[in-house]
Formats: C-alpha cells, sequence, structure tokens
C-alpha cells in the first residue's frame, strides 16, 4: 500500500523529505498522507473479509483477502515454474546437441524454440501492450482532428453528428465487426503480429478516440480570443498558431481527455478479450470462470484487483506527462 | 497624401435585433509620427476604431489607408500593445518578443542580430532585468512592459495602443506613461492610443481625438495640444496651458458628452466639429 500511498503525492519535490526543513508541519503531513490511506485501506479489508465469511457460491466460500493474497503466491509460484520448465529444456537440448556434436562434428544440429505456457504475467503484459498500442493509435487520430475541428467551427459542425453518434457505441458492438473485417483485409502468410491483436487493439482505439477528441476541439476552440488576436497581428502561418498558441493554452484539455481515453481503453480491452477469447487479463479471468476450480474466484479476484491497480498505474502515468509536458509546473493537477 | 488615413469608417455589428452601428463616418488623417489619443467614454467605440486600424474588424464603410495601401488585414507593420498584454503565458519575456522578432525580421535578420535586437527592444522598456521570466513571474507593470517591447521589436508603421495603462495602479501607469515618452522621444513613432485618462491624454499626445458617445459613435472635437517636448509631468502640473488642454477635453467629456445626454444633440455637434476636424 506504501507504493499507492506514495502515488497519491507523486508531485511532492523530494527536497520537502530531506533532513534538515522537516518541522513539524511537515511531519504532521506526511504521516497523514500515509496513514488515512492505510486506515481506509484496512476498513476496506475488514469488511471484506466479513462479507467473504457469509457468502457460499457454487465453487465455495466467497474469497476474502487472506484466500486472494495464497492465490496471488500461486500464480508467482506458475509462472516461476513455468519458465523453469523451459529453461531445463533448453538446458536439456543442450546436452543433447552437445553429446551429438561430440560423436560427429558434421552432425545435423537441430536447436528447438520452447514455448512456455502463457501465464497470469504474460496475460498481464499482452493485455499492457495491447492498450497501449490501442491508445496510441487513438490519440495519434483523435488529437490532430480534435485540433481541426476546433479550429474551424464549420468542419466541427460537419464532424460533430457522426462524433455523437459513434461515441456512444459499446465496445461489444463493435467486436463483431472488427473481427471480420480484420479477418477479411488482413491476410498475410507470415503475420508481423496476430489478428487477436489486431482485433483488441482495433477495438479498444474505436471506443477511445471520442473523449480525447471531444477534449481537445474543446480546448482547442476555447483559446483565449487576446492570444489569437496577438497571432493574428503577428501574422502567424497555421502551423506555428498551432504550435506556440493553441497546444500550450489547450494542453489541459487534450490531458483531461487523453485520461478519460486510457481509462476508457482499458476497461474495453478487459470486456473485449473476454468476449472474444482474445488473450490478455480478459481471457484469464474467462478461463478461470469457465476452469470453475475451488480456487477461481481468488484468482479471478487477483486479476480484478491487478486490472484496477493497473488502471490506476495507467492514469498515474498520464498525469505525470501532463506534468512533464505542461508549461505551468506549479497547476494543480488531480 | 497622408501617412494614415481613417476615412468614412462606419461599422455594423449583427446583434439578435437586428444591426447595430456602432461607428458611424470616422474621419481622421494622421501624420507620420503623430502621437494620438483617442479618448471618450467607455462603449463609444474607441477600441472599434483602433480594432479597425488594425485590422482586427473590418469596416462596414469607408476604410484604412496607411501610406497608400488599403488595410484589409492585421499585420506586424501595425503593432498593437493590448489593454491586458496579451502576452503567451507559456513563454519568457524574451521568448514574448522573439516570436514577434522571428515573425518580422526573419529574412532580413541574422540570428544574432535578431539576439541583440530583442534584447535592444526589452533593454528600451527597462526590462534587461527580468527577461527570462515568464508573465505569471513578474508584475503587471513589467507585463506591460513587455507587450510595448513585442509591439515596438517589430518596427511597426503605426503603434496601436488598446488603453495600455488602464489596468495598472496609478503609480506604475505614471512609471509607464513616462517610460512612453522617453521611448517615442527616441524613435518618433507614429502611435494611436486608446485612453479614457484625461491626464495622460494631455500628458502624452500631440492631438486627442475626442470621441462621441454611441451608438453610432463618431468624432466629436479634436484638440491639438502644442506644449514643448520633452514633457515633465511635475512641472506641467502649475502650466496654465496643460490646464487649459485638459479642462477643454473635461469639458467635452462631462459637459457637451454626459452619457445622458439626447442623441440628436450630439449629432448636430458631431456635424460642426468634423468640419473643423478636416481642417486639423
Amino acid at each position: 500500500m506504501s507504493i499507492a500511498a506514495f502515488l497519491k503525492q507523486p508531485f511532492k519535490p523530494l527536497s520537502s523529505f530531506s533532513g534538515e526543513d522537516i518541522n513539524r508541519d511537515k511531519i504532521v503531513e506526511i504521516t497523514k498522507s500515509v496513514s488515512l490511506p492505510m486506515i481506509g485501506l484496512a476498513v476496506f479489508l475488514l469488511i471484506w473479509q466479513l462479507a467473504s465469511n457469509s457468502i457460499v457460491t457454487s465453487l465455495g466460500d466467497f474469497p476474502g483477502p487472506s484466500q486472494v493474497a495464497m492465490q496471488f503466491n500461486n500464480l508467482i509460484e506458475e509462472h516461476k515454474e513455468e519458465r523453469a520448465n523451459v529453461q531445463k529444456k533448453y538446458e536439456r537440448q543442450k546436452v543433447r546437441n552437445d553429446k551429438k556434436l561430440a560423436k560427429n562434428p558434421d552432425a545435423e544440429i537441430i536447436w528447438r524454440k520452447y514455448k512456455s505456457r502463457t501465464t497470469f504475467f504474460d496475460q498481464i503484459l499482452t493485455s499492457l501492450i495491447t492498450v497501449l498500442c490501442g491508445f496510441a493509435v487513438a490519440s495519434f487520430i483523435a488529437i490532430p482532428v480534435g485540433i481541426v475541428i476546433g479550429l474551424s467551427s464549420s468542419t466541427y459542425s460537419a464532424i460533430n453528428p457522426i462524433i455523437q453518434t459513434l461515441k456512444p457505441v459499446s465496445p461489444l458492438a463493435w467486436l463483431p465487426i472488427v473481427t471480420m473485417v480484420v479477418s477479411a483485409v488482413y491476410v498475410s502468410d507470415d503475420p508481423a503480429v496476430s489478428k487477436s491483436f489486431l482485433v483488441s487493439m482495433i477495438t479498444v482505439s474505436l471506443c477511445c478516440l471520442w473523449p480525447t477528441m471531444i477534449n481537445t476541439a474543446v480546448g482547442v476552440a476555447g483559446v483565449s480570443k487576446d492570444l489569437t488576436n496577438v497571432s493574428q497581428v503577428l501574422r502567424l502561418d497555421w502551423l506555428t498558431h498551432v504550435r506556440k498558441i493553441v497546444l500550450p493554452s489547450a494542453i489541459p484539455m487534450i490531458f483531461t481527455g487523453l485520461r478519460l481515453s486510457i481509462g476508457i481503453a482499458w476497461m474495453v480491452l478487459i470486456a473485449a478479450e473476454m468476449l472474444a477469447q482474445n488473450p490478455g487479463l480478459g481471457k484469464f479471468v474467462w478461463d478461470e470462470f469457465q476452469n470453475g476450480s475451488s480456487n477461481s474466484l481468488g484468482r479471478i479476484m487477483v486479476a480484478i484487483l491487478i486490472i484496477g491497480l493497473i488502471g490506476f498505474f495507467l492514469d498515474r502515468i498520464m498525469l505525470l506527462i501532463q506534468r512533464w509536458v505542461s508549461w505551468d509546473k506549479s497547476a494543480v493537477i488531480r | 497624401m497622408h501617412f494614415l488615413q481613417i476615412s468614412q469608417v462606419s461599422i455594423e455589428f449583427p446583434t439578435p435585433k437586428g444591426q447595430f452601428k456602432a461607428l458611424d463616418g470616422v474621419s481622421l488623417n494622421i501624420r507620420q509620427g503623430d502621437f494620438i489619443s483617442l479618448i471618450g467614454h467607455s462603449g463609444c467605440g474607441k477600441s472599434t476604431v483602433l480594432n479597425i486600424v488594425a485590422g482586427l474588424y473590418q469596416a462596414t464603410e469607408g476604410g484604412v489607408i496607411l501610406e497608400g495601401k488599403e488595410v484589409n488585414e492585421p499585420g506586424p507593420e501595425r503593432a498593437v500593445v493590448f489593454q491586458n498584454h496579451s502576452l503567451l503565458p507559456w513563454l519568457t519575456a524574451y521568448q514574448n518578443v522573439e516570436l514577434a522578432v522571428k515573425q518580422v525580421f526573419n529574412r532580413t535578420k541574422s540570428k544574432a542580430e535578431m539576439k541583440e535586437w530583442i534584447e535592444h527592444n526589452l533593454e528600451l522598456v527597462h526590462m534587461s532585468h527580468a527577461m527570462h521570466k515568464r508573465p505569471d513571474e513578474i508584475s503587471g507593470g513589467m507585463k506591460q512592459r513587455v507587450g510595448i517591447a513585442r509591439a515596438l521589436a517589430m518596427q511597426p508603421k503605426v503603434l496601436l495602443m488598446d488603453e495600455p495603462f488602464g489596468a495598472l495602479d496609478a503609480l506604475t501607469r505614471a512609471h509607464l506613461q513616462d517610460s512612453v515618452m522617453e521611448i517615442q522621444n527616441k524613435l518618433g513613432n507614429t502611435v494611436i492610443m486608446i485612453t479614457h485618462d484625461v491626464d495622460e491624454a494631455v500628458l502624452l499626445s500631440d492631438r486627442i481625438v475626442m470621441m462621441t458617445n454611441g451608438p453610432a459613435a463618431t468624432i466629436g472635437e479634436i484638440l491639438d495640444v502644442e506644449l514643448d517636448r520633452p514633457r515633465d509631468r511635475l512641472a506641467l502640473a502649475d502650466n496654465p496651458e496643460y490646464n487649459r488642454y485638459r479642462s477643454e477635453v473635461l469639458r467635452f467629456l462631462y459637459e457637451k458628452q454626459r452619457k445622458v445626454e439626447p442623441f440628436e444633440n450630439a449629432k448636430k455637434k458631431n456635424q460642426t466639429n468634423n468640419k473643423s476636424s478636416k481642417v486639423a
């Protein structure tokens, strides 16, 4: 939890923690910022434990915090075991081949590649890569389009009905279309990326385009009249105008959009993976559900917590980036 | 031919209730190097005149001619000092001026020359000590100084100042007025300044253009201020000439153009005054 507590205060200058200038107020403040989230967490865990004791499902007791922690350890163990197995296979292969070579230096040697079964952590990695790619593609489209429709009210009027119609579409509705289109269009003997990856990624992109696009447009349209007057008097060309005046003043709104988008992207991805059985955390949850062992619920809870934490981390990362690109370092960003 | 000619300018703005005529037949000829003040009650369209000269608004009738060319869009040869400084908050004072200088002198000056020119202009407004600070790190008066430096650095043919000191406290304002006079003595720019401060108008201007109340505002009277330069505000305080100019402007603003005055009277006066303005 200390990590989460730290993340709540990620922007405190480090110097405020350094030796000499810690006074009483600061100590109180730091204790507060650490202890309050801890208390909140403790209360949450208590309620969870109490509730879990009184719910019995067909797969056994509803998992409490301790069972979930245990399942998390199990998942780590499984991951290590799986990797160790693969390592062993390679070692055996090396021994085998060395023997062959010793007997006959000209012998034909085959180096096989062994794949490990996908573990929980592989699924996390797949989901993370997919969400980041989908989000990047969406931002790459949404920000320029947002700038253009923000600057010109006629393009805005032309495009806005489309945006407003596509925006509320659920990812699950997109999924069949995207699957069919990708299968039809993406035909290659030696595919660089798998079809399932593309399907998940495009679905994510389609759903998380809109908040960034709309917020960018609003931010761009809200550039102060005084500054556009300056730009006009200076006769700045379109690109310089966008770079020097529009973007810096729209940055807070753009990032509001980006943060909404990455949140949506993450939610959409899990749902899409569950539905389409594409590799990732969503598939892990669905497989565990279908598996129906007495450990399943605990493992699903682990996945849920990890999904939540990753969502939280993604948001914090966006905040850090915002802080990095924003000109106003003193602005309060939440 | 006049250097800057504002000729029969009228402008109408569309409103939900129909067209609103803000200016009606504004004509003014300005010589090179003149310092002109536009004074009038708020809402009389002073800023509209300035914005038309700047090219930010388009006149419905009539037009503005600068050195024989019609003005129909904004441009750096008519630099504007905005009332609320309008500096880009994400750039330092230096970078704000740099943006303007790069835009105007990109082809004619080398990098080193541009740097020197930027620093020279910041020096002119006494801002060398804080040129690498951002607008939120300096005071209101300093921001306005940077705004003036940015406008001067464009080497404009006409410098347009829209109530440049309106948002400042009295002491800072006096400081800046002195700076502007000093710069004006040095550079001899053609300046149009909007103000609602009578002392400021008399102190700084060669001519004071007094505007009637809107709607359909126009030029009421023009007053030539023939005080010797350089002017000193302390010495002028007891100068009878200065006080005569001052009271003349005050009389126009508070007797002839009281805000409650019926519209018809104002119109008659305008017609007589327009004749005298052509002589000026």
